[in-house]
């Protein structure tokens, strides 16, 4: 039976468990003395949920263990003993028998393939009606125990309560599964690369040419400071010139000025630009802005201007940061009690002092928070400096020549044909690993400060 | 007491003067033309239940409905004969004539030192930092906070105690040494003895402004005033010395409001 249908099936039991469970609840309700203690149909979702969870459970967890027990089943085979005893090829001639056991009419490279793939197949459909049947007596199991509960007095609501709170919980701890397990990959990666580069090399490092790597000291072409400063430089400096200024007077046009037909309109406009896929900033930095820049510096007297600038970059990222700078502020701003600005209005305070002296001060916490998770986007910012910035890993402070970012190398050193456990494939886990844990930490100190400011105020 | 009822609105002799004032929030009418006369040395306490437009109308008084978008003024009000919303008035400026203590206490997060002194800084009152001292003494020595935070300061004005913080919005709103103080409900987030405090304040300061004072308890207005307006449905029911009002009321309405009835 195919999974899917199987899960079908399993739902179809749970409806039919909570069509009778509630049918069979109504029956013991008798007004009086002798009333439910919950409503019929949380009786049924008891049943059902009895009848569902445990086989969905189990099936889960077959999921993972029966490869393993097919993988022992076809070892057992006279033929599994020809198998060499090299991991990589033996993993490649066993997937190979599960294609063929797959696929009626397929042929094989290897006859060795040819042989096993029926007792793989064999063992893949024993194990699959093995699990199918334990999943659905399961199902039955479950609903029959919670059948036979079905009581005026039981207290079928609290445990579906708990039950709905189970589910909510594990639903929210998969993020932050994922995350951990994310980090750890990027880890163990890591800590291949660190095996071979030392920390301090790749850390404090200035040189970075990893398509020419000296074997004997990989280290030396593997300082990735070139690419922290072209990340601070483009994503924290250049694009919050941009958007830092842009952001905060758009906000506090929209939250004082505008009259609330202007903001109706122009609030969405603004959220737009934060739904502009990053692609499409890309483009447009490196072909709109990227020449104009290359042609302002040229005419500024620069010959050797760069069409893929540090200035390109940075520029349009900072527009893509304007409305994050902005809806942060708004939020900020607006969340400073109106008292606090009538107060101010009524000491004859006109509203740009009122928004000066009073507001800004009062919304300060936020907006830095907001600005910090502004930087922490832009730096994470992948799409528009592959498409505009440049790959020469420099130091500079002029604007016009060309840097190029983290994520920059990340993607660079990611494609095309690369071994995976040579240095410099290597290299691009540490660098996601310094930009994960840079960035989590800006997120952790922004939340600290939004946090503290709200209690300001309670 | 001795007083005599109000004389009729004319444009001289009265502090503030309002006629025939209407008051619209959108299509919703708050205030119906409502004419009253505010005095100097006089406390005018406005009273009615909840909704009847005392605050409303007392915001309009120092022009604090304008920022409310949907808030429309007609009619006539004058400060010293002027009227206060014609195109050659500056809010600024009348705001600093007409100051203004809110129901709850709404200190700036700034230290004590600089919540009194927003305004005169705003101003231009004080050319150098001793007179803005000077200025700030003053101000908290009037509103009877002196003494309690002469020797803080710095320390920030959110820091302070309910009944605190209300006394020193009262010294940031004399800091400019405006004409009219309006109070919208000042004592109705305070416990009864910074309710007594203010009170007590409101006396002293009595000789010095026209103050207007907008409240719920009609044994504060009793205490404090020597005006009572009273507001139902957006209408003046009626204005009189306080004695009168309370003891010897004209209108049906007022009578049953006063002894409780509704409200």
């Amino acid at each position: 039976m195919s999974p899917f249908a199987l899960l079908f099936l399993i739902a179809g039991l749970g409806l039919i468990a909570w069509l009778t469970a509630r049918a069979r609840a109504m029956r013991f309700d008798r007004g009086g003395a002798k009333r439910l203690h919950s409503l019929p149909s949380q009786h049924g979702w008891y049943v059902a949920m009895w009848t569902v969870l445990p086989a969905l459970l189990f099936l889960a967890v077959w999921g993972s263990v029966s490869p393993g027990l097919v993988r022992e089943a076809v070892m057992q085979h006279p033929a599994a003993k020809q198998l060499p005893a090299f991991d990589f090829e033996r993993e490649a001639l066993l997937g190979e028998a599960s294609r063929i056991a797959h696929t009626p009419g397929a042929k094989a490279f290897d006859p060795l393939a040819e042989q096993l793939a029926e007792p793989t197949r064999a063992a893949e459909k024993r194990y699959g009606w093995t699990g199918t049947a334990a999943a659905i007596l399961l199902a039955f199991a479950g609903g029959a125990f919670a059948f036979t509960r079905i009581r005026a007095g039981f207290r079928a609501r609290s445990r579906v309560e708990r039950a709905v709170m189970l589910i909510l919980l594990v639903a929210s701890l998969i993020a932050i599964l994922t995350t951990l397990g994310i980090f750890l990959s990027l880890l163990w990666e890591s800590l291949r690369f660190f095996g071979q580069v030392s920390v301090f090399d790749f850390l404090f490092g200035t040189h970075w040419s990893p398509q020419v790597i000296d074997p004997a000291d990989p280290g030396a072409s593997l300082g990735a400071v070139p690419l922290f400063w072209g990340t601070f430089f483009i994503g924290a400096v250049i694009a919050m010139i941009v958007a830092i200024p842009f952001g905060l007077m758009s906000a506090i046009y929209l939250t004082q000025y505008a009259a609330p037909r202007v903001r109706r309109w122009m609030k969405p406009i603004l959220e737009i630009l934060a739904g502009v896929p990053t692609v499409v900033y890309g483009y447009f930095a490196a072909l709109t802005v990227a020449p104009a820049v290359r042609d302002l510096a040229v005419s500024l007297g620069m010959t050797y201007a760069s069409s893929e600038s540090a200035l390109a970059a940075g520029l349009v990222m900072g527009v893509m940061i304007i409305p994050f700078v902005s809806s942060m502020a708004d939020d900020s701003i607006a969340a400073v009690p109106a008292a606090m600005r009538d107060g101010s209005l009524a000491m004859g305070a006109t509203t740009s002092e009122t928004i000066r002296r009073v507001l800004l001060p009062a919304a300060l916490p936020g907006v830095v928070a907001g600005v910090l998770l502004a930087v922490s986007r832009a730096i994470g910012e992948t799409m528009i400096v592959v498409m505009a910035a440049s790959g020469a890993a420099t130091i500079t402070l002029n604007p016009f020549e060309s840097a190029t970012t983290v994520t920059k190398q990340i993607v660079d050193l990611l494609t095309g044909e690369a071994e995976f456990d040579s240095p410099k494939t290597l290299a691009a886990f540490a660098l996601g690993l310094t930009l994960f844990v840079v960035t989590l930490l800006l997120n952790i100190v922004a939340l600290a400060v939004v946090k503290r400011y709200r209690e300001a105020y309670e | 007491m001795t007083e005599t009822a109000p004389a009729p609105a004319n444009d001289t002799g009265h502090k503030m003067s309002a006629k025939n004032v209407n008051v619209f929030y959108g299509s919703t009418q708050a205030i119906r033309d409502v004419s009253i006369d505010i005095d100097m040395d006089h406390v005018t306490a406005f009273i009615g239940p909840s909704g009847c437009g005392k605050s409303t109308f007392l915001r309009t008084l120092n022009r604090m409905n304008d920022t409310v978008a949907s808030a429309r003024v007609e009619g006539d009000i004058r400060l010293d004969g002027e009227d206060i919303y014609s195109p050659s008035m500056d809010v600024v400026q009348l705001r600093a004539r007409v100051g203004m203590v809110f129901q709850k206490p709404n200190p700036f997060p700034k230290s004590i030192y600089e919540n009194v002194a927003y305004g005169p800084r705003i101003h231009g009152l004080a050319a150098s930092k001793a007179d803005m001292d000077g200025i700030v003494e003053r101000s908290l020595k009037r509103a009877g906070l002196w003494e309690e935070v002469k020797d803080r300061l710095s320390d920030s004005g959110t820091a302070l105690s309910g009944g605190q913080q209300q006394r020193l919005c009262i010294a940031r709103a004399i800091a400019v040494d405006p004409e009219v103080i309006l109070m919208d409900e000042p004592c109705s987030a305070l416990d009864p003895i910074a309710t007594a405090k203010i009170e007590e304040l409101i006396h002293e300061l009595r000789g010095r402004y026209a103050i207007v004072i907008v409240t719920h308890n009609m044994q504060q207005a009793a205490r404090v005033s020597q005006r009572t307006a009273f507001f139902h449905l957006g209408t003046l029911v009626e204005y009189g010395v306080t004695d009168d009002i309370f003891t010897n009321p004209r209108q049906e309405r007022t009578k049953d409001y006063i002894t409780g009835r509704y409200g």
